[in-house]
């Protein structure tokens, strides 16, 4: 893979502040405020600030950074679960803030899907029908729905449990029920919300690996959040270090492992140092 | 005391109004009226037109469903062969045929109302109170105007049913629909999911032991107001309790009444073992 591929994903100064008074709070952020002073002074928070960053198509692009850093509130921005309070997303070159709700329904059916911390699976479906579901909302013929989730359940290794619920898998098998649906959607973009956190450490290996795995034949344009840098040298193509919603370093793993951008980048690189 | 120039009564306002409404739009009422009393007819009709050997057996047939166990569908059968036995059978079949009714009316409010304010809190903010005022008012102060405009006899007995009973309902639906995980809201919403596949895909069916709980408390308190029904001219199980109340007759008074407790019971365990969750959501 090229370090400077096409871009897929690309985000221009988007901001995104919580609270009743984003308008007065972005005045301030942009110019040059602190998040904890823009807090105190309009009771707001700021969850994105300034950042722009482009990712390639077919790469795998891990976002890193502690809990609170913003990481899951700019995921989600990249298939409009969070609308930014200003700034620009492009997907393939089409701005997809200017869609409106049909346009972005469908944006979603074909274009975007995501694998979530918790899974977030249908509880009261088996695990066929929940690999199906993204299918199924766009209207896909109940055959091919079936034959395709069929296929990613035995690719994802969960043969035999497709009439099993969610609630009688463990974990692991749970996210590969995630994975599976994320993929039978057959989407260009997936989003992964620190899909593989909650997991135990061995599977959280077999995991990545089958990720990995996968990738080499599907090519997807792969958007990974995480908290833990072994995960994201392990698995991405290039990382971006967040830090209190700004953006520190982009770089592949080597450049963020030998050359650090700051001293907070230098921490995550030393920890992991000591562990190794 | 308190000072008389400070008081005021809206009374005569009150008074007024629906003076104005029974005038102006009683034939509008009337109408109302009688298609619902139509409706309550024909289904008394038809219960107690069915012989109570079939109707045993289909109890029995849908507590089986529900339940999927013999002990609970055997009790439940025996206990309506019970009130048949001690000469209730007819006005058991009229106090229920009015309940469904009611039951019916409650649902079709209560369940998209219910929808509606799991949507807005505006909405849900201006309900709430209402649903209190609803569930609080003494039932003879509304029964006065609803007498006024649809007189007396099953059609008002309904809608005082309605209005004590719906609100739980409501709040539950809201509740339920609440209640369903974040994430899981989040997860369709991502995939693409518009507003119909939402509400019948996930919602409704996550709220759906919530929901049924609703429709049991719904049953529950509609059954107790037979008795209020049956002094607006209601016929059915009330009517004894009543008569009971008013010749000193205990001992018919209390036959009815437990044949009331009966019907609660059958209904509520036949609603309960339909609200229990298939497939339990485990963390």
């Amino acid at each position: 893979m090229s370090t400077q591929p096409i871009s897929k994903i690309e985000v221009k100064n988007v901001f995104k502040i919580f609270g009743e008074r984003a308008g007065e709070a972005l005045q301030l952020i942009r110019e040059a405020r602190s998040k904890e002073q823009v807090l105190s002074q309009t009771g707001c928070v700021v969850g994105v600030n300034d950042l722009s960053l482009s990712i390639g198509s077919g790469e795998i692009f891990v976002i890193m950074g502690l809990s609170g850093s913003g990481k899951s509130t700019l995921v989600r921005h990249f298939n409009r679960l969070i609308d930014p309070t200003s700034g620009q997303i492009l997907v393939d070159g089409e701005d997809i803030l200017q869609y409106d709700m049909d346009a972005l329904r469908e944006f979603r059916r074909r274009k975007i899907s995501m694998v979530f911390q918790s899974f977030g699976l249908l509880p009261h479906r088996n695990v066929l029908d929940n690999v199906a579901y993204g299918l199924k909302v766009r209207g896909e013929s109940k055959q091919l729905c079936q034959e395709r989730a069929l296929q990613w359940i035995e690719t994802v290794g969960l043969k035999g449990y497709e009439k099993k619920y969610p609630h009688q898998l463990s974990g692991g098998m749970r996210q590969r029920v995630g994975l599976a649906r994320a993929l039978a959607a057959d989407t260009d973009i997936i989003l992964m919300d620190e899909a593989f956190s909650a997991l135990d450490p061995l599977i959280r290996a077999e995991m990545q690996d089958q990720l990995l795995e996968l990738q080499k034949t599907l090519h997807k344009t792969i958007v990974f959040i995480t908290h833990d840098l072994d995960e994201a040298v392990r698995i991405g193509n290039r990382i971006a270090i967040l830090k209190d919603g700004r953006l520190i370093q982009v770089g592949t793993p080597q450049e963020i492992l030998h050359s650090p951008a700051d001293e907070y980048v230098d921490r995550f690189v030393q920890r992991r140092a000591v562990a190794v | 005391m308190f000072p008389d120039n400070l008081t005021f009564s809206i009374a005569d306002w009150v008074n007024g109004w629906v003076d104005a409404l029974v005038t102006n739009y009683g034939d509008v009422f009337r109408h109302i009226s009688d298609t619902l009393l139509w409706a309550i007819v024909n289904l008394e009709g038809l219960l107690r037109a069915t012989p109570w050997w079939l109707m045993l057996g289909v109890v029995a047939v849908i507590a089986w469903h529900a339940t999927r166990r013999i002990l609970p569908t055997l009790v439940i059968t025996g206990l309506l062969f019970l009130v048949g036995a001690v000469g209730l059978w007819d006005k058991l079949m009229q106090t229920l045929a009015l309940m469904l009714v009611a039951t019916l009316i409650s649902v079709l409010v209560g369940i998209p109302l219910g929808i509606l304010s799991a949507r807005s809190n505006r909405l849900r903010a201006v309900l709430m109170p209402l649903l209190d005022i609803m569930q609080t008012m003494p039932s003879f102060v509304y029964l006065i105007p609803v007498l006024m405009l649809f007189g007396l006899g099953k059609v008002p007995a309904i809608f005082a049913t309605v209005i004590y009973a719906a609100p739980p309902l409501i709040r539950l639906t809201d509740l339920g629909i609440r209640q369903v995980d974040g994430e899981v809201m989040e997860a369709i919403n991502a995939f693409g999911a518009n507003r119909w596949q939402q509400l019948f895909g996930v919602q409704l069916p996550l709220a759906l032991p919530s929901i049924m709980a609703g429709i049991n408390q719904t049953t529950m308190m509609a059954l107790s107001m037979v008795v209020i029904a049956s002094m607006i001219g209601a016929r059915g199980l009330g009517e004894d309790v009543l008569v009971g109340i008013q010749t000193l007759n205990v001992g018919r008074g209390l036959e009815a009444g437990l044949a009331i407790v009966i019907l609660a019971v059958v209904i509520d365990r036949i609603t309960q073992a339909y609200g229990r969750p298939r497939h339990e959501v485990s963390k």
